[in-house]
């Protein structure tokens, strides 16, 4: 299933697909798409090795929190595949990303488009921010920070198990204010976690706006490859570097790489709230109205009919 | 119909603490959705951007409290704790700093799931030395909380509801007391946060059923008069229920049921609350009743208590207000 379209033709589709989806809600996690669409695409279109998913393709509802009285509980990782020795394993790190996630798991043919309807749904397990039970997701991630040590953690139990599959963690740049982003580099440094990888949105921007003005974070690349790992900076929106730097030779060493993205990426008329894109809510009827006509001509789909 | 304050916390703090050269507002990359964006905006030299790190922001507040300033920590009431909570021990409990912490969205009032919800705050806090907890229930206690913390000798954990806030009360906070909203004899109905609201939708269809309700909202849970509730629970005929926004280990249910136990009090106790289970994603409405933290379950409590039926149905209770998701006065995003 895999290379039937090329990766920008799967950013481009995941990019609608939030578009509309944002445009019928009135909102959403837009600028997310913008900023990661190719990173999303390429992992899941080219470098990632899964298998076939093992849930069905329309998403079933909650079936329940983790619990001794809940046997039948699992998590939303089937939509990967299989989590056998030779496949590879991907965490979505900032868990409010769930929506470009699920729109990727579309394209790429992994889940109906139906699931994207139940988002946010009472009663569906195709949650905002994504849960481990949602679509494509394997643990918890919504408290920030906490991903790269999981991954690194789990990495490290499957290379000592000689599982040849790697451990991917997409990140975002908010998280390198979370002292824990930097303990588990340390950590992979320190136990030769080679078959961890990151790639981390870049965009710049947080919840109050951007990154600069909330908490200035300096050089990340020299501060991550000061802390142990192997850090390649890309420009975040062109595939063929993404390419590149995963061929980057580190032995021993976690690989990150960060994606250098804009958040208004293919959607230019989102400038207008720039800094302000961490969660577009169109302020007014006038504006949601100009945006859609605008992105949709950026995406060459037609205005979306959101009056019923 | 019920009055809706809209964004009452913004208001309330900005009145509070424009101009008090000792207070400071602390964010954790969560302004706007705390509604502190326009304090920021119009009082940038009382504001401090501390970033998505909030154990440093814990500590550094500790250290702003040792300099003589009374920092108001804003971030969602999960994040001050979870992550940070060694850090709000040493820096700020034990050694009673008089820190504010405005804990957001408290248990199922986000549709963030697990992560975001902060549904075992109250226990974690009840157990800590020094602390003091109040918990918002409608938009009076809202703009009174900065004030009520602000009273406190040392630090004080407070779960502060945004957006679109009910008007229920028309006094403020007074530290250490209960509202009594109606004083009946036959059970004593023991309610904090947005669950006061529930119970209160029961109230009608209740009197149609010929019970008599005592019912007291709790807007302080540490310290807590102990001697007033036990003269509360004396005064009713059959015995008590707790409905609370929390899991019923630790929170109000716990409360009421050691206060009962020291004393000796015999009577049955139900506590309801989310039953030794984590929450998910969804609407508020979607999860008081999943979990069973509204008026219906009140109802279905009290049937239980009281061994009777009363053939209530949601329709009998007053009808529940429905947040729009993506209404204007919402706080920018999760
Ligand atoms: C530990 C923790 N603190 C705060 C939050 C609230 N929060 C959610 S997203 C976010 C901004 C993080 O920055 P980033 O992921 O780079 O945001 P984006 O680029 O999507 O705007 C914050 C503060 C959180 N989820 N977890
Ligand atoms: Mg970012």
């Amino acid at each position: 299933m895999r290379n039937e379209r090329t990766t920008e033709e799967v950013a481009l589709g995941i990019r609608r697909r939030v578009f509309e989806h944002s445009m019928r809600n009135n909102g959403g996690y837009l600028s997310q798409a913008c900023s990661a669409g190719e990173q999303l695409a390429w992992l899941y279109n080219e470098e990632l090795k899964l298998g076939a998913p093992t849930l069905p393709m329309i998403p079933k509802p909650f079936e329940g929190v983790p619990s001794p009285s809940n046997p039948d509980y699992h998590t939303g990782a089937g939509y990967n595949g299989p989590a056998a020795p030779e496949f590879d394993r991907l965490f979505i790190a900032p868990a409010h990303y769930a929506l470009v996630a699920y729109a990727t798991l579309i394209e790429v043919g992994r889940m109906a488009p139906e699931g994207l309807e139940m988002f946010n749904k009472d009663g569906s397990s195709v949650e905002m921010i994504g849960a481990e039970h949602s679509p494509g997701m394997e643990v918890h991630n919504g408290t920030l920070g906490i991903g790269l040590s999981t991954g690194a953690g789990l990495a490290w139990g499957r290379k000592r198990r000689g599982e040849p599959g790697r451990t991917w963690v997409f990140m975002s740049d908010g998280e390198v204010q979370e002292g824990q982003t930097w303990e588990a580099v340390q950590a992979a440094a320190f136990h030769g976690i080679d078959n961890l990888y990151a790639i981390m949105d870049v965009n710049d921007q947080q919840c109050d706006g951007a990154m600069s003005s909330v908490m200035e974070v300096g050089d990340i690349k020299t501060k991550f490859r000061t802390f142990g790992a192997v850090c390649v900076e890309i420009d975040g929106h062109d595939v063929q570097a993404m390419r590149d730097a995963v061929a980057e030779p580190h032995e021993g060493r976690p690989l990150i790489i960060l994606a250098r993205t804009s958040p208004y990426r293919t959607m230019p008329i989102l400038e207008e709230r720039f800094p302000r894109l961490h969660y577009v809510r169109f302020k007014s009827e006038d504006e949601r109205a100009r945006m859609n006509v605008s992105i949709a001509a950026d995406l060459g789909v037609e205005p979306v009919d959101y009056s019923h | 119909m019920m009055e809706m304050v809209s964004r009452p916390y913004a208001r309330a703090f900005e009145a509070f603490a424009a101009g008090n050269p000792d207070i400071l507002c602390l964010s954790a990359d969560l302004t706007s959705s705390c509604e502190v964006d326009g304090f920021r905006d119009r009082h940038p030299d009382q504001f401090l951007s501390l970033g998505m790190a909030e154990q440093n922001m814990m500590s550094f507040a500790g250290g702003l409290g040792l300099a003589g300033y009374r920092p108001f920590i804003h971030t969602f009431g999960v994040f001050m704790y979870r992550r940070p909570y060694d850090q709000l021990m040493a820096s700020i409990a034990y050694p009673r700093r008089k820190v504010r912490l405005m804990g957001f969205l408290p248990g199922v009032t986000t549709p963030g799931g697990m992560t975001h919800q902060s549904i075992e705050d109250i226990s974690v806090m009840r157990s800590i030395p020094n602390m003091t907890i109040l918990e918002t229930g409608d938009a009076t206690e809202v703009e009174s909380i900065c004030e009520a913390a602000d009273s406190i000798d040392g630090p004080v954990w407070c779960r502060v509801l945004r957006g679109s806030v009910p008007r229920l009360f028309d006094t403020p906070i007074r530290v250490g007391e209960m509202r009594e909203l109606s004083s009946g004899d036959d059970i004593l109905v023991v309610t904090s946060g947005i669950c006061t609201e529930e119970a209160m939708r029961a109230r009608s269809a209740l009197a149609r059923a010929g019970l008599s309700i005592r019912h007291l909202h709790l807007h302080t849970i540490k310290p807590f008069d102990a001697q007033a509730l036990l003269d509360h629970i004396g005064s009713v005929r059959h015995g008590v229920i707790t409905l609370e926004n929390h899991v019923t280990e630790g929170g109000v249910g716990s409360l009421v049921a050691e206060t009962m136990a020291d004393a000796g009090a015999g009577k049955r106790l139900i506590r309801l609350g989310l039953k030794d289970t984590y929450a998910h994603g969804g609407s508020r409405a979607y999860l008081m009743r999943h979990y069973g933290l509204d008026a219906l379950a009140l109802v279905e409590g009290i049937e239980d208590l009281t061994g009777q039926a009363f053939g209530i149905t949601e329709g009998d209770l007053d009808a529940a207000r429905v947040d729009d998701v993506h209404s204007l006065v919402k706080a920018e995003a999760l």
